[in-house]
């Protein structure tokens, strides 16, 4: 009735009085509860997640009223774990919490919009021409070209509508094909894993087009290429409920409870379970509290600590006294006992050289299959050397000898010697490299001589070509920690306080951690591992691996670890948790992501190379390679530029490369053809005569551009963008802060194999197109954004490493405005191509460069030396001593049928992953029933549809072992033939399991145990990393199918790194030749920048939500020390700029106590769109953390065709590493907002033209 | 033509007002329950709120009262009590003028923390602020009264206002002439004065209807709201069996 009326009851509210009339009952209008009750009333509950890079993969509750999304909560219905192990719930962080904010946020990209400019030029052309016409007509005319890319980064964005933006990048995409060639169309979108299907829809785009999918995982330097190096496995790690059966977990520059949110729990459980825990950073950090002892290592030095720690485990538990888990773990697990040859180098020194091989001997000691890929060692029982079976040479080409029974090749019994000091010949002297001397401004070092000899013992061998001094892998490793074994001789000690590099008083001046502490962790890590079966773990965060010498801390962690036994146990290993790169249906998701149904390979590239090469970073590179190499280097073409070592990587085969030539890859079939010649010898003959050339020798030549580029899932030039200022000015060419000088104006050495032009290229790209549900920094430098489905918006698969559940994204609501899922916005591109496409192009011949790829029978390429075409040393041979080369179909009018279909190789060809195949036929033909068949005519009728994003994650789950049950029994099956073990009883109970799209929807399911990866997934165990390769005798994927500690590669050798050393960072140089540059009276202090991982953004948002920003600054901060602040007059709050030669930033200060003094922290992925003024230095709007940034690359890293250091996808490769760098801080004076409109505003746009008009 | 107008404004303009104003509120109240409210910027800054807030109110409410007193109290009851006029002109003079000053001051702070704090003046909607200043010229225009009633102390001026208010309040017709030869700062005063209970309903006003003052007088210190509430909308429970107080 009326609210009024009901309160005309002034006589009789009150019926009824209790406690002595203290209480009343009244009769009076309670429909103002419902508001409260409304507030959480919700038409419906939906399961989605965050496919942000947190690696949570948490389970939420997303609850939709009246058509909005309006808040989210956390599931707690995941699978059960068992008995005496914690539950995994509840998952979710407070940047998960808040997600639903983008939504309908002011920031959220509503409509495709266009660069106004291009829009003009387009409508202009188009009036008149046909679409490739009129694309042509715009980007070959070099003014109309510039008039929009020399403004992208300064607003001027229109809406346009869907089939107006699909028709000008098909268009574009068309034009490049033809004039350029399908690899000048690059795709960069980060760790599938976040949204397998939405990651897919792009990669299938762009490879059915023949474009180049680029990686991520290195470039972000979350790769840690210690990892393949020492297992032949990128990024294999312990599920966080592992924590909780670990006895002892070092956190090494991790900040669990900060970043690793939603996995703490574990964390706290284990530490209430009586689990002793160490935390070693720098700074005081949110995980620090949770530590029986906070370590605060110097940043950057932890391979000191590491290498220290290494000498007493080794001294206590495996010199001193003989721990017998340790001894039998190494002896079985590692290379320890392998035999190294030991060579003179130029200086006459005796130096560590490669693995002895079986084709060593003459005879090959009965070896006839891959003999140069088998590894040796002494038995301990006869005496003599044998071919242990496991290592490389026995995967490929030979069936069932492939694993690591202690067996030689021939079956007989072996147990290997790991010490020659009994049976040894003789005490040589062997000359180890020191770095820890080099001087540096901010780190300390020692006067240690840079060749360290240390006495080992050797035996002497007859060889075919003649006596050779050998020595155990594990003889040289003790000798390069500097252990006294009663040898005699330099270098070495028994005493921890003895000032020998790795004793814990050397470290204590290095890293400044105090000696006691070192020794104190040491024993009690390698105790717990020794009393509990290796049950000690080290997690480690983003940290670590961002330094240039990133191996070197992760195997001086990695090398704690293998000594006592942890790697594949229950409760111990490496947990390197950076970015979320467990893809666990990978095999499954592999032929749908890249085109594999339709052909095969496809075209991927490294990341890290490509941009350093195409943001020309490389002609600023202040690193000379002389500054890097071993004192110890091997006689070698040890000159030239750092991207010389990528070019000459790139044409032996063992890099990827994007351009590939740069002549069009769709005009070379044909040129073989004119010649009567298959393509596999044209291409061969004509790169040595030069009539084909390599691109990446002429990166700056208009013919080696990169042209096209799609952004999608990731935002690139932000918080990805290392060398962000670099992108800018060279890529794509607008306005920049870049304030340092190339390598020709400054006059110094410029690289030997790259060409230089004088005139740098400014703007490389012809059309930036960014798929984003917000508008990021890399929205704003684009040419088009299209509007993509947020996660609440789309029906998509999620998974982590961090727990072993398969997690769905699901539509809540359908798209708002005019957003779509990124699966319709590619087939929708898709489509427009297939209609613009037969303008120029019809079915195509591509010729396909591909580096020799892991994980395959090419793997074994180059065994024993490296020899360099180019130099005339060997002759070109596909795939062995060059690139691979395939001839690819491209059928570009039928793109979209292809798209939305399963193509046929997949029947044709079977599937398979990481070296195993199967037939997967049954697969295809249900997927025909389950989504159905192509019913319309032409070259895809009666082949299974992939129409929606549910369509196509249900092929990646049915193909996939670790979702579908029957294919991981072929798969381990598969496996079984390789090592001639039955492996089949990890799968055959679940056989008849078949996850589907919605069995996870219901409910996260539990993946299948599958031998993709290493760890198991069962009743009885948590998934663990190598608990297979311990527990099923599977090998590494190395050279010698054990966890490799000595890297023999003559490139590893030359830069030092054969053993783990400690290497001091790098000297960058940026800082000194800006640092006098505009003063503002304010005095710059010099600080190390260091980007971690924060608590308002990014893992599950980025820093753009209102609602986190309000709970710090709501802008970019830096944080840095009380001291630091002090020298440089800045107190919290005030405006300050981070600037060197790289570029400049501007930030707020935080200053704090928990900051180290000599280093500032500001935080990843902090955006340059909120709350952000210009810098004094650039005059451009403040920069982003990483305009101070510029990625420089390691040789080590380009290494290829040589069993694990064989290129990979996200596998192996360079990496951009970024915390050697160094900043200027300054107060600023004047705080400029840069908030006037530009003088050249564009005049109105023309109409859109009419249908009549456009034929 | 003057007298008509004074007619309208004066004689019928009122019951416009007070319809509005009644009518407007009962609808309000009743259909636009979320709405009805004070409307405080409190939470977005203290600054300048309290005093300002405080000395408005307490004004306003000592204003409010003189007028309804003064204006509505029937002449013979000041007469048989033994007020005089000219006393009960000087009380309204003093206590007016008081009040009213201290009222100015808190406004004055008031409107200047609305037009002039930039957080208060984003979220102000457009009858915020001009209420706000309506009430501001009502009250300026009130003590410039003052200096008119100066001149007649004998309260004769005041009397025939009472007259005029009664008898709108008592449907006497014709009251109108009574304000045809008053002072224009008076008739201004009053025809601004309708013009707020007219405003009344549609802005943050309403809130003067639900001062708690019933919160002085209350039973209990423990309510149990029933749940056969008094609305029929949702099924009356069967009331539970009587308990005695202990």
């Amino acid at each position: 009735m009326s609210h009024f009326l009901d309160r005309l009851t002034f006589f009789n509210r009150v019926v009824d009085e209790f406690s002595n009339g203290h209480g009343v009952v009244t009769q009076e209008d309670r429909r103002w509860e419902d508001g409260y009750r409304k507030r959480w009333q919700h038409d419906k509950i939906v399961r989605s997640t965050h496919g942000a890079n947190c690696t949570g993969s948490c389970s939420w509750k997303i609850y939709v009223k009246g058509g909005i999304v309006t808040w989210e909560t956390q599931q707690t219905d995941y699978p059960r774990t068992r008995p005496e192990l914690p539950n995994h719930e509840p998952r979710g962080c407070a940047r998960g919490a808040s997600y639903s904010w983008y939504l309908y946020s002011g920031n959220r990209v509503k409509y495709p919009l266009v660069r106004s400019r291009l829009l003009k030029l387009w409508r202009d052309a188009r009036a008149s021409r046909t679409p490739v016409a009129a694309w042509t007509s715009i980007v070959s005319d070099p003014e109309k070209r510039a008039s929009y890319t020399k403004k992208r980064g300064h607003g001027g964005f229109v809406r346009a509508t869907w089939d107006e933006v699909n028709e000008i990048i098909a268009a574009a995409n068309a034009y490049t094909v033809k004039t350029h060639g399908p690899d000048r169309i690059a795709g960069f979108s980060p760790i599938p894993a976040m949204s397998m299907v939405s990651y897919a829809a792009g990669a299938r785009y762009l490879s059915l087009l023949g474009g180049v999918c680029l990686s991520f995982y290195d470039w972000y330097c979350d790769l840690p290429p210690a990892s393949p190096q020492t297992w032949g496995e990128q990024t294999d790690v312990p599920e966080s409920a592992d924590w909780y059966n670990s006895g002892f977990l070092i956190l090494w520059g991790s900040n669990v409870p900060q970043t690793r949110t939603p996995d703490a729990h574990f964390y706290t459980e284990a530490r209430y379970r009586g689990a002793k825990s160490v935390v070693i950073c720098p700074d005081y950090s949110e995980a620090s509290k949770f530590g029986d002892m906070w370590i605060s290592v110097k940043q950057g030095t932890d391979a000191a600590l590491a290498m220290a720690m290494g000498h007493v485990i080794l001294r206590e538990f495996h010199i001193d006294r003989q721990a017998t888990y340790f001894r039998d773990y190494v002896r079985q697990y590692t290379d320890m006992p392998m035999l190294v040859r030991l060579v003179k180098d130029n200086k006459g020194k005796l130096v560590p050289e490669r693995l002895v091989r079986a084709s060593d001997f003459a005879g090959g000691l009965g070896e006839t299959n891959n003999p140069e890929w088998k590894t040796v060692g002494y038995d301990e029982t006869s005496g003599e050397i044998v071919v242990p079976s496991g290592s490389v040479g026995f995967r490929w080409g030979e069936k069932g000898k492939w694993n690591l029974e202690e067996k030689d090749a021939n079956g007989r019994d072996t147990k290997l010697l790991l010490t020659l000091a009994e049976a040894r010949d003789d005490l040589v002297d062997v000359a180890f490299p020191y770095f820890g001397n080099i001087e540096h401004d901010h780190f300390t070092g020692t006067d240690h001589p840079s060749v360290l000899e240390r006495r080992v013992p050797v035996k002497k061998v007859q060889l075919a070509d003649g006596e050779a001094l050998v020595a155990t892998v594990y003889d040289l490793f003790v000798a390069n920690y500097g252990i006294d074994r009663g040898f005699g001789g330099a270098h070495v000690t028994a005493d921890y306080n003895e000032n020998v590099p790795y004793t814990p008083a050397w470290a204590e001046t290095i890293t400044g951690v105090p000696r006691d502490q070192i020794i104190t962790v040491a024993r009690e890590f390698a105790r717990n591992a020794e009393k509990t079966r290796g049950r000690s773990m080290v997690i480690i965060g983003a940290a670590m691996n961002h330094w240039y010498h990133m191996d070197m801390n992760y195997r001086g962690v990695i090398n704690m670890l293998v000594m006592c036994g942890c790697i594949g146990q229950s409760g111990g290993g490496w947990s390197h948790y950076v970015g979320q790169e467990k893809l666990r249906p990978q095999s499954g998701w592999t032929p749908l992501a890249f085109g594999l149904d339709w052909g095969r390979p496809p075209r991927q590239q490294n990341a890290t190379s490509f941009f350093y090469a195409h943001t020309d970073q490389w002609r600023y590179e202040t690193l000379d390679v002389k500054e890097i190499l071993s004192p110890t280097a091997p006689p070698g073409p040890w000159d030239g530029a750092i991207i010389d070592y990528n070019v000459r990587a790139e044409r032996m085969g063992w890099l990827p490369s994007a351009p590939q030539l740069e002549q069009n890859p769709l005009s070379i079939a044909a040129k073989a053809a004119s010649n009567g010649q298959d393509v596999k010898d044209y291409v061969p003959q004509a790169l040595l005569s030069g009539e084909l050339k390599l691109s990446c020798e002429d990166p700056d030549n208009p013919k080696n551009w990169p042209r096209n580029m799609f952004v999608w899932r990731s935002n690139l030039l932000g918080s990805s963008g290392k060398g962000h200022e670099y992108f800018l000015k060279h890529l794509l060419g607008t306005s920049h802060g870049v304030l340092g000088k190339d390598l020709g104006q400054d006059g110094r050495h410029k690289p030997l194999e790259v060409a230089w032009h004088d005139d740098a290229p400014e703007g490389k790209l012809d059309l930036l197109v960014t798929l984003d549900f917000r508008m990021s920094t890399t929205c704003v430098y684009s040419d088009i954004v299209l509007p993509t489905a947020t996660w609440y918006e789309k029906n998509d698969l999620n998974t982590s490493d961090m727990h072993p559940f398969i997690h769905p994204l699901t539509a809540a609501v359908d798209p708002v405005w005019g957003a779509k899922s990124d699966w319709e916005i590619y087939k929708g591109i898709a489509k427009a191509f297939s209609e613009v496409a037969p303008e120029v192009l019809g079915v195509e011949k591509d010729v396909v460069l591909t580096p020799i790829m892991h994980d395959t029978a090419g793997e074994i390429a180059q065994a024993l030396d490296v020899k360099d075409w180019k130099r005339g040393e060997v002759a070109l041979i596909p795939g062995k001593t060059m690139p691979q080369i395939t001839v690819i179909e491209r059928d570009y009018p039928n793109i979209y049928k292809r798209f939305t279909s399963l193509g046929p190789l997949m029947d044709k060809l079977g599937n398979g992953g990481k070296g195993m195949a199967w037939n997967t036929q049954h697969e295809v033909e249900f997927l025909r029933h389950l989504n159905g068949v192509v019913t319309e005519p032409g070259p895809t009728k009666g082949l299974a549809r992939i129409d929606t994003d549910i369509d196509a994650a249900e092929v990646l789950l049915t193909l996939a072992p670790e979702t579908n049950g029957e294919v991981a029994v072929k798969a381990w099956a598969s496996l079984g033939d390789f090592t001639g073990l039955d492996h089949t009883h990890l799968a055959i109970p679940k056989e008849d399991e078949k996850i589907r799209f919605r069995d996870v929807v219901a409910q996260p399911r539990k993946i299948i145990s599958s031998p993709i990866w290493s760890g198991l997934e069962s009743e009885k165990v948590c998934y663990n990393a190598c608990y297979t390769n311990v527990h099923e005798l599977i090998p590494w994927r190395t050279l010698t199918g054990r966890q490799q500690l000595y890297q023999d590669h003559l490139w590893m050798r030359a830069f030092g790194e054969g053993f783990c050393v400690y290497r001091p960072p790098i000297d960058t140089k940026t800082v000194q030749p800006v640092l006098d540059r505009k003063p503002n009276g304010h005095t710059p202090v010099v600080l190390n920048f260091i980007t971690p991982h924060q608590k308002w953004g990014i893992h599950s948002t980025y820093t753009d939500n209102l609602l986190m920003l309000t709970l710090s600054r709501g802008g970019p901060i830096v944080w840095i020390s009380e001291v630091d602040a002090k020298k440089g007059g800045i107190v919290d709050n005030d405006w300050i700029e981070a600037f060197n030669s790289n570029g400049a930033l501007v930030a707020r200060a935080v200053v704090s106590q928990r900051v180290k003094e000599g280093m500032c922290m500001m935080y990843h992925a902090q955006e340059k769109i909120v709350n952000v003024p210009g810098s004094e230095q650039t005059k451009q709007r403040g920069g982003i953390h990483n305009s101070v940034t510029r990625a420089v690359l390691k040789p080590t890293h380009m290494i290829g065709g040589y069993a694990q250091q064989s290129y990979g996808f996200n596998y192996y490769g360079t990496v951009g590493s970024n915390r050697d760098e160094f900043v200027a801080v300054r107060k600023m004076a004047e705080i400029d907002w840069l908030d006037t409109p530009t003088a050249d505003q564009p005049s109105a746009l023309p109409k859109i033209p009419t249908a009549e008009a456009a034929e | 033509m003057r007298e008509a107008i004074n007619y309208v404004v004066f004689g019928w303009y009122p019951y416009l007002c007070l319809t509005v104003f009644l009518l407007g509120s009962l609808a309000r109240f009743d259909r636009e329950q979320y709405t009805w409210r004070s409307g405080s910027s409190q939470m977005l800054r203290k600054r300048q709120l309290s005093w300002g807030s405080n000395l408005f109110h307490v004004g306003i409410l000592i204003i409010f009262a003189g007028h309804f007193v003064g204006l509505l109290t029937p002449i013979w009851i000041f007469d048989g009590l033994g007020i005089s006029h000219e006393f009960k002109q000087m009380m309204a003079i003093v206590v007016g003028g008081i009040a009213g000053v201290a009222c100015f001051v808190g406004m004055t702070l008031l409107v200047h923390r609305r037009l002039f704090d930039s957080r208060i003046r984003k979220t102000s909607s457009f009858g915020d602020i001009a209420v706000l200043l309506m009430l501001y010229v009502q009250l300026t225009l009130g003590l410039a009264t003052i200096v008119v009633s100066l001149d007649h102390l004998d309260g004769h001026e005041m009397v025939r206002f009472m007259t005029w208010a009664q008898g709108i309040l008592t449907l006497q017709p014709g009251v109108s002439s009574l304000i045809a030869d008053a002072h224009p700062i008076f008739k201004a005063h009053l025809f601004l004065g309708m013009t707020v209970f007219l405003v009344f309903p549609f802005t943050r006003l309403v809130h003067v209807w639900s001062a708690p003052v019933w919160y002085l007088g209350r039973r209990g210190y423990q309510v149990v709201r029933s749940r056969s509430g008094a609305n029929g909308h949702r099924p009356a429970m069967p009331r539970p069996r009587q308990q005695p107080a202990e």
